[in-house]
Order: structure tokens, then C-alpha cells, then sequence
């Protein structure tokens, strides 16, 4: 067992604190008054910078401090929260993650700007001691530490360059308790201190340089009276913190540092984080407790012995079960992948001057964790694009008597074996005649060619593909709708839009809930098994004799006065055996495409464990997988998309041809 | 064996080592040998399922204990015909690195000898002309007795195999 390096569990752990910022930030956008968000936010900076400190982050701890600084306050109610100070709290998340991603580099230049506006947006809510004046106030501090102190791994000496930091300092150690020579034990601590310091940070940045030592110590901190200073509360400047005494004037510091622990100690008793590849090993074993489970049902079937039967059946009940354990332990809410769009939709508005509200939907509906990683490009090309294109300015809508604000509704639902994630916004919907003229302009459809509005709308997904007239910043380049539609495939999803025109446009993306396991229709060709995904199977029905006679020299079935093209399985996979009499075709479709597939027999449907096929058969694009059957033998998995687009093209052949 | 000749042996099957623990097996009449640490496992035949479109060289795959692994025959790598199974053919499942990744693959063979030791002295680089097995595919030859012990380079013939098949179908 090898342990992961500390640094990338601080990674990992600031990833998470920062979500929580962000959300706790987006949140309070909405309501100023929250004070639990502010507490929430408030919290997260502080761990953030404890943490990061610990771990050597140095920079992104004192960038960091400023921030937990600005909260504090509003926490304390020195400060209302007020949007500007949340804005520039945000960037300065921003900034945060960049000093954790790259701690080295050179951000000093950033860090400044960010804390001036930040300052600004305190000091702009109307503050009577702004900490970035110039006035300046005199403590003298006493602090000592229990004897222990620098066994238990404290260093006096990195307290007092902390109060340095704070400002000018005059340190005098009282050294009266040292023993004599030969009773000095060195590891012990025998000195106390006296610092007099003249800071422009507020009294908390002292209590905070005593954060960790806090519980065993005694600290002094009087305020020198008489110099020119304009502070607001000097009763509690002058206040005496006894930190020994937990009902002391102000216990806070001390009583915050055990609360945190706490929430983090349940949190970690709920939660275990666990590697995705022990996840995936873990479903390897369970799929082949699968396979060893269905073989074993088959023996027992076969054999007389009721005693088989009963543990076999017994056996295929408890892999039934794991299988479906298994399965929940990989699904994740959606939430974590809706949460990402608050701060996209929050930076959209600010970006393009338009007035947008996100609604979510279905937050709890859950999905395999690798699907939820790679939906998350897509989606927020599809948000961009509903963002910029699709909802008009306040005024345009005003006028067109919409209410001003633009609403992006992100909704996520399961239904069957697939989780349909809609995203709908109430702009204009998409302009069907700049499509198709688009389309015709730059050759993707013929002029005049008669296409449903859903084959219409489909366009938008080819590569190159933009009806915004003007290139902006956020879309328009015509890169991005392929990419959906490329991810989307690869995910064995579907793309359905809809659109009206003046009320919005709603773009639906239908993927399987998991990547591992597929209902699939068994099919047999020639002597080989194939299966074909459930999901993309419209029908199945017999190629009569006549029909193949005269099919033959054009690949063509007629399906309910459509022509649908077809492939012939046994010519394309060379098997060399006589046809079956009676032929089936089986009729696949992507969206609106559709291809049949000639079989020999249809063996019924098949829950299929995806093995994926070695970098040998990379080359090999008409199957997508392989599986493994219940007698042990190997099925391939026929590559739908790969099927449609040969079929079609098939088609766009013989069109061509005459 | 003369002095010069074993300095020529490659050097990334020897490793400077004088002596390897092989597997020897016959595939067309030849006894072939390859490292002992490679192999994972020995398997009677196996139902395998034929991947049509992939380059007859690789063209079935196997269940391997859940797993589905390619089943490579090599003597259509080296352009000679495929012959029937007999009650003596196995599969030799060994570990090899394609394109950066470790993938498992079956070796269709005749027969299975032994596991046995080869040294380094006895071997010699393939000769070029003579031999109806391609040279560039062969690490090298070990005299054992009277006969000759083949070492075939697998990574050459898969990766050979493997861009041959790329490039063709690039061109489609």
C-alpha cells in the first residue's frame, strides 16, 4: 500500500474547498443576508489557508489571508456583503486555484490587483476602519508557550517572523525562568516574550498567528493607547485574551479550530475516496462473476440435481445484487456537474450584458462518474451557445414581451436504462431558415432538399457549422457543436432538439447511465455471435424472399413508404456459409439516421459487460467491443455509429450513381 | 561459435546475461523458444470468435479467463499458410508491449516442449539468406544438438504487423 503524495492530496482537497467557496459565494450573490453562507465561505478560505500553509503554499496562504480577512469581517457584521464584494471574491477564487495549480509562478503582479479590488469592494460598503489605511496601531503583546511546546513541534521563532510580517516589531525575551546549566534540558522551552508591534492590520491578524497554539498557551495583547489611530472598538482592543480560559472575552479563534475539525471528522466517516481504477478493478471481478454465474445457471439447468439448482439460482441472485451494488457505488448526482454551470452562466451575464437566470432540475438523478467527467465539455459548449445565441438582450426581450431576464433551465432525468439531460432556454429558438441557408451555402445539403425540422436542426452539429453572424467572444467560431455531437456518440448518447421560434430552443442529450454494461441484442451471422446495443435497435423484421430477390444490386428495404438502406452482415464480415432461408433485418438508428442489418437469426437480448478489444484490433472500426457470452465464448459488439454513417454513405453512393 | 558472432546477439534479449530460462515450442517444424518470464500461461485450444476486417495474423480473439485477448498465429505473420489443429496444439499467452501499453495476446503453436535453459555462447545472429523464415523477425538462433532453437522478435512482428495494417487501412 503506497501513500499518496501529500501535495496531491492537498490538491484534491483544495479542489474541493474551492467548489465550496464558489457555491457558498454564488449563493450569497442571491442572498446578501445569508449568514450561514458567509459562515460556510468564511470556513472554507480559513481551511484553505491553514492547509495551504502546512503544505508549503505560501503564496496562495497569504493571498488567501486577505480574503479570510474580508469575510471575517462581514462575518462579524463590521462589513455588509454586498454583490461587488462577492464579484471580487470570485476572481479572487480564481486566482486562488491558479496559486494552487502553479505555486511557483509568478502571480505577484495578479495577487495585487485582485486584493486592491477587493479592497475596494470592502472599503466601498462603507467602512469606518479600512484595513488598507494608513493608520496604524501599537501593541504590546506577551505571549509564553507550555514547556513542551518545541517537543509537541512548535517554533517560537516562526510566530514571532509572523508578527514581524504584521509590522515593525521590537521582540525582548524575558529569559528569568531558565534553570541553571546542568539542570537545562534543551528541548525544553524556557523563555517568554514581549513584543511591541506597530501594525495596520486589524487585531485578528495577531489572534491568527496563535491559531495553532492557541489552546495551551498564555497570550497578553494590549493595545498602546495614545498614538493617533481611529479604531472603532476599543473595548475590545483592549481586552485581555486569556486563551487557557475558554470563557474568555472573545473565545472565538480557539472555539473555531475544534468546530472545524469536527465537521471534517464526520464528513470522513460518511465518505470514503476511493482510486477510480480500484472502482473499475472491483467491476472487472464482478463482470466476470457475471459470465461464471451465467455458466453456471447453465449447467444446473441442464443437470437433474435440485440441489444445483437451488445454489445456483441462489449464486445468480446475490451477482444479480453486487452487479446493481456495484453499479450504485460508480453513480454520482448530477449536481456535481450542474453545480459547474452556476459560475459559467454568473460570468456569461457579466460577459454579454444579458440579464440570465439558471434554473436546475433533477439535481439527484445519478450517473456513472466517468460519463458525468467527459459530459461536462459538451455542455458547456451547449450553455455557451444558449447564452449567446439563443437569448436576446434585455431590451429585445422587453420588447418581444418576454420578462427581461433569460432563463437557461438545466433539468436532468432518468428513463430506463438512459438519463436525459435537457438544457432549454427561453431566447429566440433557432432560426430555421438561416440554417438551411447556411447548410445550402456551404454545400452540406442540397438546395431544395426536403429535410424534417429535427434532420434540419441536426446540421448545427456539423463541423464548421455557424449561423452567428457575428463572431463574439463566446461562440460564433463554429467550433464546439461538432465536438457534442462527437462526445455525445462516443458516449453511445443521442442528440434530439427542439425549437420555437420566440420561445426558446431545448436540446436534449440522452446518454446511457453507464460505460461498463449494455443491453444488447444477441444476433447471429454466419456461425459468429454478434451483439448489437438495445438502444439503437428501432426494429426487427423479415427480409421476405422477394424482397431480397429484388434487393439484390441495390441495397434498399422499404420501411412504411421510407426508403431504408441496408447492409448485408454475411457479405461484409466474408462468412462464407449458406444464408439462412429466412432472413432478418434488424433496423438501427443515431438520431435520425437509420440502416438496417441483415442477420441470419436474432437470438434475443443479452446484458453485455463491455471489454474493450486490444490496441491489436484498434484498426478494426465496425465493432466497438467485445463481451463475453455465457458459454464462454467471445461476441463482438457492432459499432452502431460506424454501421449508420457505412450504410449511409452506401446510400449517398447508389444516389449518386443514378 | 566464434567470439565475434556473439557479440552481434541483440542485446535486449540477452541483457548481458550469459544464460535465459525459455520455453520451447514447435510451430511449423521448428522449435521456437521465447523467454519464460514473458509467458503468462499455457492453454489447450480455446472456441475462438474471428474479427472480421482484422489482418488474418491477428484475426480471432479468445476468452482468457475473462479477459478478451487477441490469438496471434505466426506463421501467417511470416507469410506461410495456417494448418489444422491437432491434439498436441496449445496457446501461449504471453505479455508484450504495443504502442506503449502492455497487452496480453495467444500465440497459436504446434506443440509445447519444455521449460529449459539457453546460453548466451551457443547463439548466433540469424543468417541472412537460407532460411524460409524472415531474418528481420528472429532475434536469434540457439544451437542446442544437432538442431537450431529459433527466438523470434515479437516485438518487431507485431509492430510490424500492426503499422502494415495501419497504413492499409489509411488508404481506404
Amino acid at each position: 500500500m503506497s501513500f499518496p503524495d501529500p501535495i496531491a492530496v492537498f490538491r484534491t482537497e483544495a479542489a474541493e474547498l474551492l467548489e465550496q467557496i464558489e457555491a457558498g459565494l454564488l449563493d450569497l450573490n442571491v442572498n446578501l443576508g445569508d449568514k450561514d453562507q458567509v459562515d460556510t465561505v468564511f470556513r472554507s478560505l480559513h481551511t484553505l489557508k491553514g492547509s495551504g500553509a502546512m503544505f508549503g503554499f505560501d503564496a496562495l496562504a497569504a493571498f488567501t489571508h486577505h480574503c479570510e480577512t474580508a469575510f471575517d469581517r462581514v462575518r462579524k457584521g463590521e462589513v455588509p456583503a454586498t454583490h461587488d464584494l462577492v464579484g471580487a471574491v470570485l476572481e479572487a477564487k480564481d486566482h486562488m486555484r491558479l496559486l494552487v495549480d502553479t505555486p511557483t509562478g509568478d502571480h505577484e503582479a495578479a495577487s495585487e490587483a485582485l486584493l486592491a479590488s477587493l479592497r475596494r469592494a470592502v472599503d466601498g460598503a462603507g467602512v469606518p476602519e479600512a484595513p488598507a489605511g494608513p493608520s496604524t496601531t501599537r501593541y504590546t503583546i506577551r505571549f509564553s508557550l507550555p514547556q513542551d511546546a518545541m517537543a509537541n513541534g512548535t517554533n517560537p521563532l516562526g510566530l514571532l517572523d509572523e508578527m514581524r510580517d504584521l509590522g515593525d516589531c521590537r521582540v525582548v525575551a524575558d529569559r528569568s525562568a531558565i534553570p541553571p546549566l546542568d539542570q537545562l534540558n534543551p528541548v525544553d522551552l524556557h523563555l517568554s516574550w514581549t513584543v511591541e508591534l506597530t501594525t495596520s492590520e486589524p487585531r485578528s491578524a495577531i489572534d491568527d498567528v496563535f491559531i495553532f497554539v492557541m489552546d495551551d498557551m498564555q497570550l497578553e495583547v494590549t493595545e498602546v493607547q495614545g498614538e493617533p489611530q481611529t479604531s472603532a472598538a476599543p473595548a475590545e482592543a483592549e481586552a485581555v485574551v486569556a486563551a487557557t480560559d475558554p470563557a474568555a472575552t472573545t473565545p472565538k479563534p480557539a472555539a473555531k479550530g475544534p468546530a472545524t475539525v469536527d465537521a471534517k471528522a464526520a464528513k470522513a466517516a460518511e465518505n470514503v475516496r476511493v482510486p477510480a481504477e480500484r472502482l473499475d478493478e472491483l467491476m472487472d471481478r464482478v463482470g466476470e462473476l457475471v459470465i461464471a454465474q451465467s455458466r453456471l445457471s447453465q449447467l444446473a439447468g441442464s443437470s437433474g440435481d435440485l440441489q444445483l439448482r437451488a445454489v445456483s439460482e441462489d449464486v445468480e441472485r446475490l451477482s444479480g445484487e453486487l452487479r446493481d451494488t456495484m453499479m450504485v457505488l460508480r453513480m454520482v448526482p448530477v449536481t456535481q456537474l450542474f453545480s459547474r454551470f452556476r459560475r459559467l452562466v454568473h460570468d456569461l451575464a457579466n460577459e454579454t450584458g444579458k440579464v440570465i437566470e439558471l434554473v436546475t432540475e433533477g439535481e439527484t438523478t445519478e450517473v456513472d462518474k466517468s460519463v458525468i467527467e467527459r459530459l461536462a465539455d459538451p455542455m458547456i459548449h451547449l450553455v455557451r451557445n444558449s447564452c449567446d445565441h439563443g437569448l436576446e438582450t434585455a431590451e429585445q426581450r422587453l420588447a418581444a414581451g418576454k420578462p427581461a431576464a433569460g432563463t437557461i433551465s438545466l433539468s436532468a432525468r432518468q428513463q430506463g436504462g438512459e438519463v436525459i439531460i435537457t438544457i432549454k432556454d427561453d431566447g429566440r429558438g433557432i432560426d430555421k431558415d438561416r440554417v438551411r441557408a447556411k447548410a445550402e451555402s456551404s454545400g452540406l445539403i442540397a438546395a431544395n432538399a426536403s429535410l424534417s425540422d429535427q434532420e434540419l436542426y441536426q446540421l448545427i452539429f456539423q463541423p464548421g457549422f455557424s449561423t452567428a453572424q457575428q463572431v463574439t467572444n463566446l461562440s460564433g467560431r463554429g467550433v464546439g457543436m461538432d465536438v457534442v455531437k462527437r462526445t455525445i456518440d462516443a458516449l453511445r448518447g443521442t442528440i434530439n432538439v427542439v425549437s420555437r421560434p420566440g420561445q426558446g430552443s431545448e436540446i436534449s442529450l440522452a446518454i446511457p447511465l453507464t460505460l461498463a454494461i449494455i443491453d444488447g441484442l444477441l444476433v447471429r451471422v454466419g456461425s459468429g455471435r454478434y451483439v448489437i446495443p438495445l438502444a439503437a435497435v428501432e426494429e426487427c423484421l423479415e427480409l421476405s424472399v422477394e424482397e431480397d430477390m429484388r434487393s439484390r444490386g441495390r441495397s434498399f428495404i422499404s420501411l412504411r413508404d421510407s426508403l431504408v438502406p441496408f447492409i448485408r452482415l454475411r457479405d461484409l464480415f466474408r462468412t462464407g456459409t449458406t444464408p439462412d432461408p429466412f432472413q432478418k433485418v434488424v433496423v438501427i438508428s443515431t438520431g435520425s439516421e437509420r440502416v438496417g442489418l441483415v442477420v441470419d437469426q436474432i437470438i434475443g437480448d443479452h446484458q453485455t459487460v463491455i471489454k474493450s478489444m486490444s490496441k491489436l484490433h484498434h484498426d478494426v472500426g465496425t465493432f466497438s467491443g467485445a463481451t463475453i457470452l455465457g458459454d464462454g465464448n467471445v461476441a463482438l459488439i457492432l459499432d452502431v455509429g460506424h454501421l449508420v454513417s457505412e450504410g449511409q454513405q452506401q446510400e449517398a453512393q447508389l444516389r449518386a450513381a443514378g | 561459435m566464434s567470439e565475434a558472432a556473439a557479440r552481434t546477439l541483440p542485446d535486449a534479449l540477452w541483457e548481458g546475461r550469459e544464460e535465459i530460462e525459455v520455453v520451447t515450442f514447435d510451430i511449423a517444424g521448428e522449435v521456437f523458444a521465447l523467454e519464460a518470464a514473458a509467458v503468462q500461461e499455457i492453454l489447450d485450444l480455446l472456441p475462438e470468435t474471428s474479427v472480421p476486417g482484422a489482418k488474418a495474423f491477428v484475426g480471432t480473439v479468445i476468452n482468457f479467463r475473462g479477459k478478451v485477448i487477441p490469438l496471434a498465429d505466426i506463421r501467417l505473420a511470416f507469410g506461410m499458410e495456417a494448418t489444422q489443429p491437432t491434439i498436441d496444439s496449445r496457446i501461449v499467452v504471453i505479455e508484450l508491449e504495443i504502442e506503449g501499453e502492455p497487452t496480453l495476446t495467444g500465440i497459436r503453436t504446434d506443440k509445447v516442449h519444455e521449460v529449459t535453459t539457453l546460453v548466451r555462447s551457443a547463439g548466433e545472429p540469424p543468417p541472412s539468406v537460407g532460411m524460409r523464415w524472415r531474418p528481420d523477425f528472429i532475434d536469434c538462433l540457439v544451437k542446442r544438438g544437432s538442431d537450431f532453437i529459433i527466438l523470434p522478435n515479437l516485438q518487431a512482428i507485431f509492430s510490424a504487423n500492426h503499422e502494415h495494417r495501419k497504413s492499409g487501412s489509411s488508404t481506404n
